[in-house]
């Protein structure tokens, strides 16, 4: 056994061709180089690449992501390409146009039509015209650009507020975590449209002179308030959620390595807990997004939506009902961007869900 | 006020509240009234079976649970809440499962370095690093492994980051959690003589539980043996392993396998009859009564006390 190494391949006495027995160069013992190959691993991935390289692999999620980029270059782009305001109503040369009333898409008006054959170059009315003789195509991208802001902001609102509330309870525990509880449990008891339509009454009379002049009064008080009921209602399911994760991370050992380091409670909140129950956070957001649009859209539609002029898309379906008969485009194109914009978000959101979610992996 | 030993438990006990119904408790008796000590770079073994507490006793005296009375002292001091932040760095834990007391989301160079973050053991990024990468050696991984994430090792592997993570801020005492059951057989051998070989080298005591008595006689000085959260003997590991004298170490004992078919074929095994008695409703006197061949009335009545034999063999029994 000396000379194993040089005399490896000869070692194994030669194997007669019809011989049923086993060919024992098979059985030779590796070489060092082969035994260094079973030592490299594979490459190392994050949590983070490998649940984007699976999030890039769902048709579904990357064409709801290419659609949402689009809406969103759309809303921010638009408005600087189409030479209309949203509230601005259709002049020509510098008179008002009364005739550009309800046009329907690419047509022109009777007066426009004139100016265009005098050689004068028009933008054209992409979806038409609304019945106050506003470009509807910049109105819609406003209020697209409008209902995703309220969408992001709701969203990111429910969750500072969940995220906190959900991980003091479930990290706390014990009776501190059941009156927590309790008072989420009170608050999912309200009706959530019942506070909008009382707060945003209340909120009129205190807010109007507050906001003037600002950002927000274009918005319009209204606005503010569904954000504050959102801010006071809707983050409850969040809490829920994210306290879940949490008393079910909470008694995994590494928590408790953690604690015998001599962490502190915060730092294991920061570093240990919310890290591994990010995802769910992260797709429940993506989530919360189109249940704020679509509960803006909703009271936009009952008339408690944004401040006219502007536009949301909802108040904008809600205008177009008076006209449904005569002219069924104008109810169709928001409605149709409302439900481009939801059903996105949905199904990023259950892509996001098979990406990350820990419980479908292994 | 020292002492010649690191670590005094005296009387240990950990009760836990179980509700039995509307506003009813009763108390789950995980340990009670444990007693041992262990004098620096020494190694205690403590076996029992599955559920009779040793666990708890590791976890009470990290105080990683509150315990519900007794005391535990390090160096002549008591460990209270309060001093518990500063002896983290002279008390360590290795875990049982490596793959649940490692944090997926962490690299390894992270979680090793959690002790450091911790309890600011270094003054530049580089000197962390520098830190990091020495336990990794001392325990045998890769310098390249450092950027990776727990879940890409084996086992064994994993275990070692455990106990470098033990290590980092350089403790005088660990208690391994069952530290080898989760791993095979052949891993287990490398784990279990890496401990002997960090213990020769950083002289750091042990409180090593496990439930495989082969291996704890082999890297313990001194074994004791837990029935149903208390100590029924403790004793020299050899002595321990060669002349038991409680009947349920005696049964202990001649379950372990031996790999020699002639002695196997000649020896008695004893088996105990019945189950282990729930904690929550334990027999009176000794708590073994219920499955002893030599229980008396005497049994029945009193509990008996850990009494010296002799050589510092004491057991709990009242039959001598």
């Amino acid at each position: 056994m000396a000379n194993t190494e040089n005399t490896k391949d000869t070692e194994f006495p030669k194997k007669n061709p019809l011989s049923m027995q086993i060919d024992l160069a098979k059985f030779a013992p590796a070489t060092d180089e082969e035994k260094a190959q079973q030592e490299v691993m594979s490459e190392s991935t994050t949590f983070f690449k490998d649940g984007m390289r699976k999030l890039l692999k769902n048709p579904l999620a990357v064409g709801s992501i290419i659609v949402l980029i689009l809406i969103i270059a759309a809303a921010v782009v638009g408005p600087m390409i189409v030479p209309y305001g949203y509230e601005e109503m259709i002049s020509v040369n510098g008179r008002r146009d009364k005739t550009a009333k309800n046009l329907g898409p690419f047509e022109w008006s009777k007066n426009e039509q004139k100016a265009i054959d005098s050689g004068e170059k028009l933008f054209p009315h992409i979806l038409g015209t609304d019945e106050q003789c506003r470009d509807y195509f910049v109105r819609i991208l406003y209020g697209t650009r409008v209902s995703l802001f309220i969408g992001f902001f709701a969203a990111i609102l429910v969750l500072v507020i969940g995220l906190i509330y959900g991980s003091i309870s479930g990290y706390a525990g014990g009776k501190v975590d059941m009156i927590m509880m309790r008072i989420v449990d009170v608050i999912y008891s309200l009706p959530d449209m019942l506070m909008v339509i009382l707060l945003s009454v209340v909120l009129k009379e205190v807010l109007t002179p507050v906001i003037e002049g600002t950002f927000l009064a274009r918005l319009g008080s209204n606005m503010i308030s569904l954000f504050i009921v959102f801010g006071l209602l809707y983050w409850v399911g969040m809490a829920r959620l994210v306290r879940g994760q949490i008393l079910s991370i909470k008694e995994n050992e590494y928590i408790l390595a953690a604690r015998s380091i001599g962490a502190k409670p915060g730092r294991i909140i920061k570093k240990h807990i919310l890290p591994n129950c990010l995802s769910v956070i992260i797709i429940s957001t993506a989530l919360q997004v189109p249940s704020a649009i679509f509960t803006e859209s909703f009271l936009s539609f009952a008339g408690l939506g944004v401040q006219a002029p502007m536009p949301s898309l909802g108040s904008l379906a809600n205008a177009a009902r008076g006209g449904m008969m005569s002219y069924p485009h104008k109810l169709v194109f928001p409605a149709v961007v409302i439900c481009l914009i939801v059903l996105a978000f949905n199904l990023l959101g259950d892509g996001l869900r098979d990406a990350f979610d820990p419980k479908l992996r292994r | 006020m020292s002492s010649e030993y690191l670590v005094e438990v005296k009387d240990l006990k950990q009760h836990f509240p179980i509700k039995t119904g509307f506003m009813k408790t009763t108390y789950l008796k995980a340990v009670d009234g444990v007693s041992f000590a262990i004098k620096p770079g020494e190694t205690l073994g403590l076996v029992g079976e599955s559920g009779c507490g040793k666990t708890t006793v590791g976890r009470t005296l990290l105080r990683l649970y509150e315990p519900t009375g007794g005391q535990v002292l390090f160096n002549g001091e008591e460990v209270t809440n309060k001093n518990i932040t500063a002896l983290r760095k002279e008390m360590q834990m290795v875990f049982q499962d490596p793959y649940s007391s490692l944090d997926p989301r962490m690299t390894v160079e992270d979680i090793i370095g959690e002790p450091l973050d911790v309890h600011k053991l270094y003054k530049s990024k580089a000197e962390r690093r520098d830190k990091i990468l020495n336990l990794m050696e001392l325990v045998g991984l890769n310098a390249e492994h450092a950027t990776r994430y727990a879940h890409e090792f084996s086992g064994g592997q994993r275990q070692r980051i455990g106990i470098a993570r033990a290590l980092a801020v350089d403790p005088k005492f660990i208690v391994c959690d069952e530290p080898v059951s989760a791993l095979d057989v052949s891993i287990q051998a490398q784990v279990v003589n890496m401990f002997e070989d960090l213990q020769e080298k950083l002289g750091v005591a042990y409180l090593f539980i496990a439930h495989d008595l082969l291996i704890v006689r082999h890297i313990s000085d001194r074994i004791a043996v837990m029935y149903l959260g208390k100590i029924v003997e403790i004793a020299d590991a050899d002595e321990l392993s060669d002349h038991p004298q409680h009947p349920y170490t005696q049964s202990l004992l001649s379950a372990v396998p031996i790999p020699d078919p002639k002695i196997t074929r000649q020896r008695k095994r004893i088996i105990l009859e019945g189950d282990v008695p729930s904690p929550m409703n334990m027999p009176t006197g000794c708590a073994f009564r219920s499955r002893c061949r030599y229980a008396t009335e005497k049994c029945a009545q009193q509990c008996p006390n850990l009494e010296d034999r002799g050589n510092g063999h004491f057991v709990a029994c009242w039959n001598k």
